[in-house]
């Protein structure tokens, strides 16, 4: 039965499941990370699978716009945001900075917890799908949700803007993968928010620390409820 | 056709020029024209709209209606009376060295640039570029609360850019799961994100995908509007932020965040036929008001008081769209009109309060009255206004909504009205103090603008006696496209 429905299912389907599940696992090797220079290796890498996956798809469709996308993915997440994140951990010297994480173990429970709630979420949704990627609405839920629960344990900056860029990810999955893309105009907007986002946050990392003397978040509690 | 191309046109422009002349003296007097010029814009706008009706304009990317043509309005003179404020205002913090030349560039040029976002986010048919147009106001906002680079202004905007981050991102997966469901209807071609496509097929769109797609738009941009639990970077942002933006943050932003929350409901009621998304609005309505009304007591940072009220009152436009019908949405949106245009005047006054105390302590300010009774009576006035005192408008859209939750929720009346009175208790008692007593407060190095503050009022008190028929008319239309 699994044979023959493997033949059935065509190559690009099969290869487009296959980036999805290196997707979630680089989602995983995310949240255990706790080098910040690896982390952003990982994130080049979840970018390059995104590129790889959202070529497959233009290429099978034959939409051309998927094309530029593809390539907006791979200029924008595999080179230029990497590129970005290198020099700032460079300049801000926290390129061998160790994370101290509370119990791994635990936060990768209850990360496989999440990736079977957005499989839950996702279910009504993958059965409605005509196409063959049903599976990949629910697994780019479980990326972002993986990437959510790494903002919220992490207190490093670094760490955090790259949980918030991982999300964007998983969003991109979404929308390339599951429903074979967006409109091109969206995406473009979208980069270029990334993209100033990014910067922004740059320009903030050098102010934080320069006020906190530390770029850890757990400085500033300052504001809480007086 | 002209006139929407000249209302995004002006304040980018404008953005432009101020971050190349921002730094020189009169760039205050730059950012007023531009303001100034996009009022005019949107005014010519609305008197097309309300002779021709609807229009699609640019390849359908961009369309004006009913609903956001008055929100247009409101968001161009809004930004046209800050700017007015902001002049002296600016020109203060200037001269206490708050704020380097370098600063009031990017002040300036960020200001335009954010009602630049706003406009094209309130104007725009693509789901896609609304989300796109709010990330990018939470961008240039995120800018401006880091303003004064103190290290409680950079953690606020930390805070800020990270909640409303990952806020905006569910936004954008329910954004993609609507593209989803409606893409089997449309087609790739058929401009699946347009709303005006969407809101034409919206019986056919799937159910289940779009109540999910509904709950992540909610979440998304019910953070922007600054719904409980989701309302903790407001404050913060509110009170460390120069005061302008807090004005435009309370009176414009939240609106705009509440206004792709009701486009998305219009659609996801129509594929549902349930009232699924009015519940949900209600819930978190309900607990968005009655949640800040007991933290207003606690408040010592009179912007961050001020920041507390603007989440109660968005809690409360959010119950009033949730319940549905003619009569809550009329209220809902003249609240929306009520609540933007009364916060921000409280702003205008209790910025230069501020400023003549040295301080944001409310214990600290005193007898704002006798050293400047403008400021004062201002202030005064504008926290009755926004307590719902009659005659002002707030009283008649509170007045409109609770009737109309006696009669269709009369569980949820009582609630409503503690909150109101414990709102009112803990507000009135603080602004009283500052008000009157024996003045702590110094007079300013420049003379203030507080005309603003009295039309703003004016304008209100308006709305609460008399609602000019065009204006009642153009509610009601736009109520009967919410449903």
């Amino acid at each position: 039965m699994s044979l023959s429905l493997a033949n059935t299912i065509p190559l690009s389907s099969q290869m487009i499941n296959l980036c999805a599940a290196i997707m979630l696992l680089i989602g995983f090797a995310m949240l255990a990370q706790r080098r910040v220079l690896t982390l952003i290796n990982l994130f080049m890498l979840q970018g390059f699978v995104l590129f790889v996956s959202t070529l497959i798809v233009a290429l099978s469709t034959d939409q051309s716009h998927l094309l530029w996308s593809a390539g907006l993915t791979l200029l924008l997440k595999v080179i230029a945001l990497p590129y970005i994140l290198h020099r700032l951990i460079r300049q801000l010297s926290v390129k061998w900075d160790i994370e101290t994480l509370f119990n791994i173990p635990t936060t990768m429970l209850v990360g496989i917890a999440l990736v079977v709630i957005a499989f839950n979420v996702a279910q009504p949704i993958s059965q409605l799908s005509g196409t063959i990627t049903r599976a990949t609405i629910g697994i780019a839920l479980a990326c972002v949700l993986l990437a959510f629960l790494m903002m919220i344990t992490r207190s490093k900056a670094v760490p955090q803007v790259i949980a918030f860029l991982a999300m964007e990810n998983g969003l991109f999955f979404a929308a390339t993968s599951a429903t074979y893309g967006m409109p091109m105009v969206v995406e473009l907007g979208i980069a270029l928010d990334v993209l100033v986002g990014m910067v922004i946050l740059g320009v903030f990392f050098f102010q934080i620390r320069e006020q906190f003397d530390s770029l850890d978040i757990r400085h500033m509690e300052r504001n809480k409820e007086k | 056709m002209i006139e929407l191309a000249f209302v995004l046109a002006i304040p980018f422009a404008s953005a432009v020029l101020l971050a190349l002349f921002g730094h020189r003296h009169n760039a205050a007097e730059i950012n007023s024209a531009g303001s100034l010029l996009t009022l005019l814009a949107a005014g010519f706008l609305t008197v097309r709209v309300i002779s021709d009706g609807p229009m699609l304009l640019f390849t359908e990317q961009f369309f004006v209606d009913p609903l956001n043509v008055f929100l247009i309005a409101l968001t161009a003179l809004v930004g046209f009376t800050t700017s007015l404020f902001s002049r002296p205002y600016m020109r203060v913090e200037h001269d206490h060295g708050r704020l380097s030349a370098a600063r009031l560039r990017l002040y300036h040029s960020m200001f335009q640039m954010f009602m630049c976002t706003m406009l094209v986010a309130l104007s725009t048919n693509n789901l896609g570029i609304l989300w796109v147009a709010m990330e990018a106001a939470t961008l240039t906002t995120v800018l401006l609360v880091a303003l004064y680079r103190t290290p409680a202004s950079l953690e606020a905007a930390w805070k800020y850019f990270i909640l409303c981050g990952v806020g905006i991102a569910q936004a954008l997966f329910g954004t993609i799961l609507i593209y989803f469901a409606a893409e089997r209807v449309l087609g790739h071609e058929g401009g699946a994100l347009l709303w005006t496509h969407l809101d034409a097929v919206k019986t056919q769109l799937e159910p289940t995908v779009l109540s999910l797609a509904f709950v992540f738009l909610f979440v998304g941009y019910g953070t922007k509007t600054g719904l409980v639990p989701l309302h903790n970077w407001l404050p913060d942002a509110h009170a460390e932020g120069p005061t302008p933006v807090s004005a435009v943050l309370s009176g414009l932003l939240l609106n705009v965040a509440l206004y792709a929350i009701i486009r998305c409901k219009v659609l996801v009621d129509g594929a549902l036929e349930t009232h699924f998304a009015g519940n949900l609005m209600m819930g978190f309505g309900l607990l968005t008001v009655v949640v800040p009304a007991f933290y207003l007591s606690r408040q010592k940072d009179v912007k961050r008081l001020f920041g507390y009220s603007s989440i109660e009152h968005m809690g409360l436009i959010t119950f009033a769209f949730g319940m549905g019908g003619p009569v809550a949405s009329f209220a809902g949106l003249l609240h929306m009109t009520v609540h933007s245009l009364t916060k921000s005047a409280i702003f205008f006054a209790v910025g230069h309060a501020a400023q003549m105390a040295g301080t944001q302590i409310i214990d600290n300010i005193k007898g704002l009255i006798k050293q400047s009774p403008t400021i004062g009576w201002g202030l005064m006035l504008g926290s009755l206004a926004i307590l719902g005192m009659p005659p002002f408008g707030v009283f008649t859209s509170e007045f409109m909504i609770l009737t109309t939750a006696i009669k269709h929720y009369p569980w949820a009346t009582p609630i409503l009205l503690t909150a109101l009175g414990v709102a009112f208790a803990s507000m009135f008692h603080k602004v009283q103090g500052m008000v009157f007593g024996e003045p702590t407060v110094k007079p300013l190095s420049h003379n203030p603008a507080l005309l603003p503050v009295f039309v703003h009022l004016g304008l209100v008190l308006m709305l609460g006696l008399w609602i000019p028929p065009y204006l009642a008319e153009w509610y009601r239309q736009a109520a009967r496209l919410i449903g």
